[in-house]
Parts: structure tokens; C-alpha cells; sequence
């Protein structure tokens, strides 16, 4: 602690460049801890799904829907307990600049297959008892300002023309994976305002037994095999984890800007290291004449180092940590349960040590080997 | 005994592909509570024989001891520890840490200590009494005069109470009335506290207040001190 002051008068020297050194660390641990929490956040998504729920799509692609009629051929196979289906409706609303989810499901059997989703009683009522209605996500009335009881219409992107919906509920999502910004409304309505195609996008199906996810997946293809729709069934995670991959390029994006960013950072971290140690030649010569040993002097060093680093990582990594639940952020909706999860923390916090030491090392081992005699004639 | 011994020093540089010889079997004592000048001309290796008793060079042969111990064959570590307990060094610009007051400047030394933090503000606070800049001492150096930054830097070297105070031409970059002041304090030190002295300096007038003059050339003391210093 009695060499604190020293350290302190030295990151005071230059205090522009201090605290341009610290911001610029900041501000690449804020994009790192940011970037990461994009893929981590993806990755989390990948992991959802009840153990007890299978996903059936469209063999050939999940914008090609499957008839209704699949719905009671596949509740009746042995270890079914429960069916939904549902349809993306990709409705926007207003100038479409924000945009959120929004499907057409089977109401009550979709909110009995997805516990996850809360609702008030009196509100679910609402909803079951009302063709036009619709239930949002809690982000929905603080982003759009919506009240419970007023009509909203969307304006239809793939299913053309204007649909206006009563907000009969507002729910909140127990699991952060199944997002705070959906729309959904009866699938019902919606076939009948198609004129009664009889189409779902995928089904949710709730088996007995996780164990017995294979064999029903198995037995639903196997029905549909030989028919004009055959389909692709799958554990909820699976169903998931194959959104994540579609991502995979993007991850994989997100890391490499990163660890750029952060390798950028690091070269003007070593810069200001090493040009302060240089400036301070002659002083760090004083100081071994003083009698301030090589080790101490390296240690000194290596303190002013990390004190920028570690600054500058915690404004960085404590700013993401903070900023993001504060704005309530959730990537225009593609990233629900967007968090700064602590092995992002942990390991900013890491490679905030490794730039203390990569920016330090050098100069600090230059202080250390400093001969005196020819330092002290340089400035005497 | 003699505070400091040199025996038989032969010290010597390389230059490119030339070897310049400083000392060849330089021997001199320097008796405790003495003040030495060494005076002669540039490159007489003055500053040379004053690094090898601070312990900053050492010599191609020989030895110095220096209150008992041989500094000629210290490691860099015992010599960092012996140094911050046995030398107090004075140069001729100063050399104070500009980012630091005076009063952290002086206390430098001190934090190689084991004193708590009121010891190591007591130790200061006589020391710039003594110099006479106690009103200095939240002053940068920056804010201080040439012969208050030399005061300071005396100060820094006589606060750790060390055995030898060597200072390197102390009054090279003041001018007559600082000059001065700054001899007139060592020769108090000298006297008052017993502090043993050694100063390099070209200044004739600087060396007079010296008990003890030795004049180099080329490596070679070619005149004998007028008391306790016994040259070759």
C-alpha cells in the first residue's frame, strides 16, 4: 500500500493518456462482453425445449406448412399426452421499424402445452372466449404502449390485408427463451380468414415419457412418410438448437471481431505502457540508485498495468452487465433473454489479465534490466 | 579503519574495439565523518570511482568496502538492499521524480523501510527541517527553485540516515547564491551531524569547503590529500 502513491502519481502523469488508455480497454471489453453475450444468448435459446415436447415440421423445410388434418392422426399414437400447432404470421405493426413475433396458435391447448407462459386466470378466460383476441408479451405494452382491452392491427406480410386484435392478456414468460415480445391470437380465426386452408406450421407435441421422445418421433415420420407432406420430428431443443445453427457463421463472426477487437486494444495498451516506461528512464534509474530493487520496479510496473487494464475492464464489463437490463434489450427481438452471463464476466475478466500482462511485461522487464550507469548518463 | 577501502582498483571500459583504462590499481581510504572533494578534469574519473562506492559499477579488479562490506561482490539485489540503507546520492540535475512533492520525493527512500507511515512523516519532516524547505514540502518540483529542488534532493539522500553521502558536482546547474547555500548545508551536515561526504565537483571554490581534497587524473590521484585519504 505505501508504494500506492507512486503508482498513482504515475498513472497521473499523463492523465489524457491514462484515461484514454482506460477507455479504449473499456470500450473493447464492453464490445466483447456484448458480442459474447449474442452467442451465448443463442446458445441458451438452443437449450430450451421441456424434456416432454416434440416438435414435428415439414420434412421438406419449415416454411412449407402441414395439413390440420395430421393434428388427430398424431394425438392418437401411443405415449401422445397432448397436441398444439401453430403458424408464423409475420404481421407488422405500425411502420414496421419494430418488429416482433406474432402466431396464430391453437389457444388452448398451446397455453396447456406451455406452462412457461403466465397468465391471470380471468385474462386466459378472456382470451379463450374471444376468436379476434390476442395475448402479448410484457415488453409488447411497454414498448408499444398497449393496454389490456384495446384493438391493435397488423398489417399482413404473408397473409395479405389488415388484422385488427383485441389484447386480452398480457403475459410474462418464466423462462427467457420463449421471449416477452410475442403476439399470439387464435389459429382458428386465422384459418378462417385464410378461407379454411387448413394449414399449421409445425406441431408441438407432449409425450408421457421423455425416454419415449425416439420412438413417437419415429412413429409420427414413419406415418407421414409416403404422403404429400412428409415431416421431421424432433425434440423442442433440437428444434431450437437448429435456429442456433443457422446462426453458426454468425457466432463464429461475433467471436473473430472480438478477440480482434480486443487484440487492437491490447497494441495501444502496450503503446502507452511502453512510452510511459520509456519516458521514464532516467527516473526509474533514480530510483534503483535510491536502492528500489529490479524486482520491486518490474512489480511497480506491472501494478500501473493492471491498474489500467482492470479499470478499464471493470467500466467495460460492468457497463454490459448494466446497460443491457437497464434499456431492456433483446436484438429488435431476436435475442429474448438477452444477458451478460458471469463466464462472459469471467472470462473479461481474464482477458483483462492477459493484457495487463502482454501491455506490462515489456516494459516492466525493461525497467527491471535498466543499467543504471548508462541510464544515469543520459540524463545527468 | 577507514569507512571506505579501495584496494588495487583497475576499472575499464570498452569503446568499440578500443579499451579504455580509468583505474589501473587505484587505493584510497576515506575516513568516517571526513568530507572529500574529487576534483579534476572531465573524464579524470571522478563520477566513476563515485559509482563504484555507491555500488552502481563495479571495478574489472579489485575491491571496495565500504563500512565493512565488499560492495565489489554484491549480487544486483544485495546491492539494491545495502544501497538503500548505506548511500545517499546526490546529483548534479537533481534528478527529483517530477510527478511527486517534495515531501514524497524525500520520503522514497524511506519506503524501502520497515517504518510505519507517522515514523516515515516524522523521518520527513526533519529532513526538510534540516534543509530548511519544511514549507516546501506539498510543493512539486516544478514549483521549486534550482537550489530548492538540490535541497530537496539532499534531503531524499540524508533522510534514511545512510553511512556515505555521495554527491555528483551538487552545484553544477545553480547559481552562486544557491551554490552556496547548498555547501553550506553539507559542511553543517558535515559537522552537526557527522555525515561523511564526498563530492565530485570542478568548482574550486565548492572544494574548499571540503576537509579533504583529492585531485584525479586519468585514473590517477596525483595529488595526496591534505588529511586522512592516502592516494597511489
Amino acid at each position: 500500500m505505501k508504494y500506492l502513491s507512486l503508482v498513482v502519481a504515475n498513472l497521473k502523469r499523463h492523465k489524457l493518456r491514462s484515461i484514454l488508455t482506460i477507455a479504449s480497454v473499456a470500450l473493447a471489453l464492453f464490445l466483447f462482453a456484448s458480442l459474447r453475450s449474442v452467442t451465448t444468448t443463442m446458445a441458451a435459446a438452443a437449450q430450451f425445449g421441456g424434456a416432454r415436447r416434440l416438435v414435428t415440421l415439414n420434412a421438406t423445410g419449415l416454411v412449407f406448412p402441414l395439413p390440420l388434418a395430421y393434428g388427430n392422426r398424431i394425438k392418437a399414437l401411443p405415449g401422445v399426452t397432448g397436441l398444439s400447432w401453430a403458424n408464423w404470421f409475420g404481421g407488422r405493426y405500425g411502420d414496421g421499424k419494430n418488429f416482433f413475433a406474432n402466431f396464430a396458435v391453437d389457444a388452448q391447448s398451446y397455453l396447456d402445452i406451455y406452462p412457461e407462459i403466465i397468465l391471470p386466470a380471468d385474462q386466459k378466460q378472456a382470451f379463450l372466449q374471444d376468436r379476434t383476441g390476442a395475448v402479448i408479451g410484457e415488453r409488447l405494452v411497454s414498448q408499444f404502449g398497449w393496454k389490456l382491452g384495446q384493438d391493435v392491427t397488423l398489417q399482413g406480410t404473408i397473409f395479405q390485408g389488415d388484422w385488427t386484435f383485441k389484447i386480452d392478456g398480457i403475459y410474462h414468460p418464466t423462462d427467457p427463451a420463449i421471449g416477452d415480445n410475442v403476439l399470439i391470437f387464435h389459429h382458428d380465426y386465422f384459418d378462417e380468414r385464410i378461407g379454411r386452408a387448413g394449414i399449421a406450421g409445425w406441431y408441438i407435441v407432449q409425450i408421457d415419457d421423455p425416454a419415449h421422445a425416439p420412438t413417437v418421433a419415429k412413429a409420427i415420420d414413419d406415418m407421414f412418410r409416403n404422403s404429400s407432406s412428409p415431416t421431421k420430428t424432433g425434440t423442442e431443443r433440437e428444434f431450437q438448437a437448429s435456429f442456433a445453427t443457422m446462426w453458426g457463421n454468425v457466432s463464429f463472426l461475433m467471436s473473430t471481431i472480438g478477440l480482434a477487437v480486443v487484440f487492437a486494444i491490447l497494441l495501444v495498451t502496450a503503446n502507452a505502457m511502453m512510452m510511459s516506461a520509456r519516458e521514464r528512464t532516467g527516473e526509474i534509474a533514480v530510483l534503483k540508485t535510491v536502492g528500489f530493487s529490479d524486482g520491486l520496479l518490474f512489480a511497480l510496473v506491472m501494478v500501473e498495468a493492471g491498474a489500467l487494464a482492470l479499470t478499464g475492464a471493470a467500466i467495460g464489463l460492468g457497463a454490459a452487465k448494466i446497460l443491457y437490463p437497464a434499456i431492456n434489450f433483446n436484438g429488435a427481438g431476436f435475442l429474448p433473454g438477452f444477458k451478460v452471463a458471469t463466464s462472459t464476466l469471467v472470462i473479461g475478466a481474464l482477458v483483462a489479465i492477459g493484457l495487463m500482462l502482454a501491455s506490462g511485461l515489456v516494459p516492466a522487464l525493461r525497467a527491471a534490466r535498466l543499467p543504471v550507469i548508462q541510464a544515469l548518463r543520459k540524463v545527468e | 579503519m577507514a569507512l571506505v577501502e579501495i584496494r588495487d582498483v583497475y576499472k575499464s571500459f570498452q569503446r568499440e574495439e578500443q579499451r579504455i583504462d580509468v583505474f589501473t590499481g587505484l587505493t584510497l581510504d576515506i575516513d568516517a565523518g571526513s568530507f572529500t572533494a574529487l576534483m579534476g578534469p572531465s573524464g579524470s574519473g571522478k563520477s566513476t570511482l563515485l559509482n563504484l562506492m555507491a555500488g552502481l559499477d563495479k571495478p574489472t579488479s579489485g575491491t571496495v568496502t565500504v563500512a565493512g562490506s565488499q560492495v565489489s561482490t554484491m549480487s544486483p539485489g544485495q546491492l539494491a538492499a545495502w544501497r538503500s540503507r548505506n548511500i545517499g546520492f546526490v546529483f548534479q540535475s537533481f534528478n527529483l521524480l517530477p510527478v511527486l512533492t517534495a515531501y514524497q520525493n524525500v520520503e522514497l527512500p524511506l519506503l524501502l523501510t520497515r517504518l510505519s507511515g507517522s515514523e516515515r512523516a516524522e523521518r520527513v519532516k526533519i529532513a526538510l527541517d534540516v534543509v530548511g524547505l519544511a514549507d516546501r514540502a506539498g510543493h512539486y518540483p516544478r514549483q521549486l527553485s534550482g537550489g530548492q529542488e538540490q535541497r530537496t534532493a539532499i534531503a531524499r539522500a540524508i533522510v534514511a540516515d545512510p553511512t556515505l553521502m555521495l554527491l555528483d558536482e551538487p552545484t553544477g546547474q545553480l547559481d552562486a547564491k544557491s551554490s552556496q547555500e547548498v555547501l553550506a548545508l553539507l559542511q553543517r551536515l558535515n559537522n552537526e551531524f557527522n555525515k561523511t561526504i564526498v563530492i565530485v565537483t570542478h568548482d574550486a571554490h565548492a572544494a574548499e569547503r571540503a576537509k579533504t581534497i583529492l585531485h584525479l587524473e586519468k585514473g590517477d590521484l596525483i595529488e595526496k590529500p591534505r588529511m586522512a585519504a592516502v592516494g597511489r
